[in-house]
Formats: C-alpha cells, structure tokens, sequence
C-alpha cells in the first residue's frame, strides 16, 4: 500500500513536470515557427522601420547590451558593497537590521514603482533626461536587492577557520574580506548579479515610465543616448496590426532568449572556471 | 620575578628539584598571565587563571573537552576578539607589554603570536600563495627575491619543502591531511612570530603524519615559544617541558612535564593523567 503511495506521487509529481515543459516546449515551438525565418543578419543588423520587411533589432539590441552592462556596473561594487557592510560589520546593530529589513521588502515591489522613482529621481531632479544612463540606474535599483541578499548567502558560506586562518596572520578585518572572504564568495555573488540582471534585461515597464523610446530609428552613442531595449520593441511590435510585424515580435523574442541564454552560460561559465580555481 | 613567587602551591620550589636541566627554569618568562576570567557572554569559561609561560620551551595545555584549554589558548593572540559577545579579564602580559590594555594593536600581536588550528585550514590558493599570503599583507617582502626566499625558507622549516617543492604553484587543497597542516605551520612561521600557539595541531592526523609534526615541534622550539593544546596524554609527555592541567575553567596544576605525568601534586591532575578521569 505504500509502495503504491510513493508511486502515484511519483506520477503526479512527473505529469506536473511534464506538463510545466510541455507547455514551455510549445510557446517555443510556436515562436520559433514564427520567427525564424524572419531571424537573419538583415534582421540582427537594420535599424527600426516602418516597412516590416526593412525593420531589424539592432537599435534595439544594442540598446539592451548598453543598459545592461551598465546596470552590471553600478549594481554590483554597490551590491556587494552593501552585503560586505551588512553582513560583515553591521550585523548586530539595529541600524543593520533596519536596512535589512528594507532589503527584503524592495525585493518585493513592483518594478514598475521602480520606473516612477527613476522617473523622479532620474530623470527629472537629476537631469539624466530618458537616457541609458537614467535607464540603467533604474534597473540597478531594480536588481540591488537580489544582488545584496544573494551576495550575503555567498559571503556565509565562507567557512570560519579561513577567517580565522587569515586573522591569525596579522591580516586586518578589511584584507581578511578582500583577499580570503570575497575571491571565495565571489562564484555565489556573480551568480547572483547575473541573475538578477537576467531579470532586469526582460523588464518593460520601468523603461517605459521613465521614457526610454518605443519607436527610435538609432542605436544608442554612449550612455546619454536615448534608447530602446528588446522588451520594448517587442511589445511596440506585437501592438501593430500587420501580420509581417508579428513575424518580427517572435524574431526579436528569439533575440531577447538568446541573450538571456548567453548570460546564463557565461554565469554557469565563471562560476565553474572560479571553482576550478580555487581547488586546483 | 621566579616562579616560586606565584601564588599556586604546584610551582613552589620548582627550581630545587633534582634532575632539572638548568637551562629550563633560566628560561625568561615569555607569557605572564595574572588571575585571566574570560566570558562567553554571562558564561564564565575561565576562572582566574595565572601561569608563566617560558622563552623557547614547549608548554602543553591537557585537560577534557570544555575544560578551557582552547579557549585559554585563544585568549593569548586575542583570536576570541572575533566572537561577539566575549569578554576577558585580568592581565596577559607578553614580553612585559598588557595585550589587552586599550589601544593595543590586535593585528601586531597577532604577527607576533602565530596560530595553527585544530583543522587545517589552508587557503583555497596555491601552495606558494597560502605561504606567501602573511608576508604579502604585512609588507614583509621587499622584493620578488625576497618573498621566494622566504617562502622557501619556511616551507624548509615546517619540513614540508622536500615533498611540494615541483608543485608550489599547484592549489594547496590537493595537498593530504598532515602535508596541509605543515604547509599552515609554514605559513604561520612565514611572517617569523616569537610565539606559535598550537590548538591540537595533529588530532585529525594519522600516527605517522602525527610522529612528523611532533618532530617539528621539537625542531622548532630552538627559536620559538611553542604552546600547544592536546588531547593526546602521550603527545604532551612527548614533545612539551611543561604541562598545564585545566579541568573546568580553572588551571588546577602547571609544572615540568615529568612532574605532572610521574608526581603530580594535585590528585584530580593524577586521576586525569592515569585515566581515571574526564
């Protein structure tokens, strides 16, 4: 009677997996029935277009590679900042406790709350107008709190007998966490930023409240450009009424996967080559 | 001031005993700790604890598990600073300086009293980096010369040079147990402390990797003052001069190691060492 127990639960359990890829492996499927023979160089290299059959992602594209690098740069050494002090210095103050708290819950408002701060703050009273520059500090924002809690989990995983084996060398508390703490922790904290970013690369809404174009006939010069991002692109796709211009939506939902895909690899990619490092 | 000033009867005229190789009472006072409480938060773990710790001899801290030893052992490098909630009293005197006055230096000290640790806990670096890593931090090393010679140097010391030498660069984590724990020997006497202190340097060892690192031991106490925590009663009648025996906190007798183990003058220290107890 148990065995048949453990056995319907394996089935239920099984079907709802099944049933969760099934489904995963259908929208795909129907994407790239879509997109793919819109999917060529052409595509990957025109700018945006009235004429379906003209319009390409690049702006688009090279827009996303913008903000998403420089939302990498400002969330991570803040990220990490934070969880260093958190973690490492403030962990039995009040003080501490309070900001902890915070954390938690900005990791729970919607992104969209996020656009209309960076609107305000961004945008508005620090002049950044709707550049890549106000879009990546929006996102930033957007991927601090995963990126600070996730770089706290990496930063408790470093055993104790190494801090120890470093203080007791005459090692202060700040070279103890640059030279032993943090290359150790470092696997965990990149993987934590990367995904954090997998996510801020996908959001639309923010973006679009604080400005960023739905239609721009160029690829971003620097990080005061107006700009567009994938997301946006799509959706400004998706929303026209032309067939052709649907073929185009699932090409650029194409792009945007295999971008997300090629930052996780690279994620899987560190963290792999880090660990290596660090045993042999 | 002699030992025979200090107040614990076992110490009384220690210098008259017969058999006693001079050189070791002439041994100077290294360590001096006068009446030591240390607290986990409300929990007293030592109770009043005063010992002399000689230059250049090997001290062995035995006594059961929970006993203080350890705790004791850490108190010497301010290593317990690094627990929250922790709190010493008394005074721990090294070369005459307070190391718990206000405005002491921790991470002097620290350069001064090396540690080595139950579990050996080599860096998950190289070989020459787990070594290399105390003097690169403590600016020790002018030159690249300077810190391969060092390197070597130590490596030479802890008796581990002969077996690494072809793979410095390799990481330190495929080294075995016992190669591990000299190559942190190594890395504590990289930055040339006057002190070693030693927290059951071979408990996770096997009897040859242990044989070894008693040897070094006795090898190293010509320039350093050894203090080493042990389980192992054999151990400590092996490689130290003088025994403390802690049983619960407290420091119940401290004597020349062939006292303690053949005619110890306390009869719980007694018990203890024939195994009739803890």
């Amino acid at each position: 009677m148990r065995h048949r127990a453990d056995l319907v639960f394996k089935l239920v359990a099984l079907s709802t997996l099944v049933f969760a890829l099934v489904t995963l492996a259908a929208l795909v499927f129907d994407v790239v029935a879509d997109g793919a023979g819109r999917l060529d160089w052409q595509f990957l290299t025109s700018l945006a277009s009235r004429r379906p059959e003209d319009a390409g992602i690049y702006h688009a594209l090279a827009g996303s590679i913008w903000v998403i690098v420089l939302t990498g740069a400002l969330a991570m050494p803040l990220g990490v900042a934070a969880a260093v002090y958190l973690e490492e210095y403030g962990t039995r103050s009040r003080w501490a406790r309070f900001i902890e708290i915070n954390i938690a819950n900005l990791a729970a408002v919607p992104s969209i709350i996020y656009g209309l701060l960076g609107l305000g703050v961004f945008v508005r009273v620090m002049g950044m107008g709707r550049s890549v520059m106000a879009g990546a500090c929006t996102l930033a924002l957007l991927a601090l709190p995963v990126v600070i809690l996730s770089t706290r989990e990496a930063l408790r995983t470093v055993p104790s007998t190494i801090r120890e084996g470093s203080y007791a060398l005459g090692a202060t508390k700040w070279q103890t966490i640059w030279h032993q703490v943090l290359p150790m922790a470092m696997p965990g904290i990149l993987t934590g930023l990367i995904l954090s970013l997998s996510r801020a690369i996908g959001e639309t809404a923010p973006l679009i409240t604080i400005g960023a174009l739905t239609y721009i006939p160029f690829a971003p010069d620097g990080i005061w450009s107006p700009f567009t991002v994938l997301p946006i692109q799509i959706f400004n796709w998706v929303s026209r009424p032309q067939a052709a211009f649907k073929e185009n939506a699932a090409a650029g939902i194409l792009v945007l996967m295999a971008l997300l895909l090629a930052m996780n690899a690279i994620a899987v990619f560190l963290r792999d080559r880090m660990q290596r490092q660090g045993r042999s | 001031m002699s030992l025979a000033s200090r107040p614990l009867s076992s110490l009384a005229g220690i210098s008259s005993r017969a058999g006693q190789t001079p050189t070791d009472s002439d041994q100077p006072v290294k360590i001096d700790v006068d009446r030591l409480n240390f607290y986990y938060g409300p929990k007293r773990a030592l109770d009043s604890i005063s010992i002399q710790i000689r230059a250049n001899l090997v001290t062995a801290f035995i006594g059961p598990s929970g006993c203080g030893k350890s705790t004791f052992l850490r108190t010497l490098n301010r290593m317990n600073d690094i627990i929250p909630g922790t709190r010493a009293e008394g005074t721990v005197l090294v070369d005459g300086e307070s190391i718990y006055a206000p405005g002491v230096d921790v991470v002097a000290l620290r350069r001064r009293v090396g540690m080595v640790f139950q579990k050996s806990n080599p860096f998950p670096k190289s070989i020459f980096e787990n070594v290399a890593y105390g003097l690169r931090i403590n600016d020790m090393a002018q030159s690249k010369a300077e810190l391969n010679d060092r390197v070597e140097e130590s490596l030479r010391q802890a008796a581990i040079f002969d077996e690494v030498k072809d793979r410095l660069h390799e990481s330190a984590l495929a080294l075995s147990g016992g190669q591990q724990q000299r190559l942190c020997i190594a890395r504590a006497l990289a930055i040339r402390p006057e002190i070693l202190l030693m927290d059951e340097p071979a408990s996770a060892l096997d009897p040859i990797a242990t044989q070894r690192i008693e040897e070094l031991i006795y090898d190293l106490k010509k320039s350093y003052t050894i203090v080493i925590v042990t389980h192992n009663m054999q151990q400590a009648a092996r490689v130290s001069d003088y025994t403390a025996f802690f049983w619960l906190g407290r420091l119940v007798e401290y004597d020349r190691t062939d006292r303690i183990f053949t005619a110890p003058a306390e009869k719980l220290t007694e018990d203890y060492v024939t195994g009739r107890c803890g």
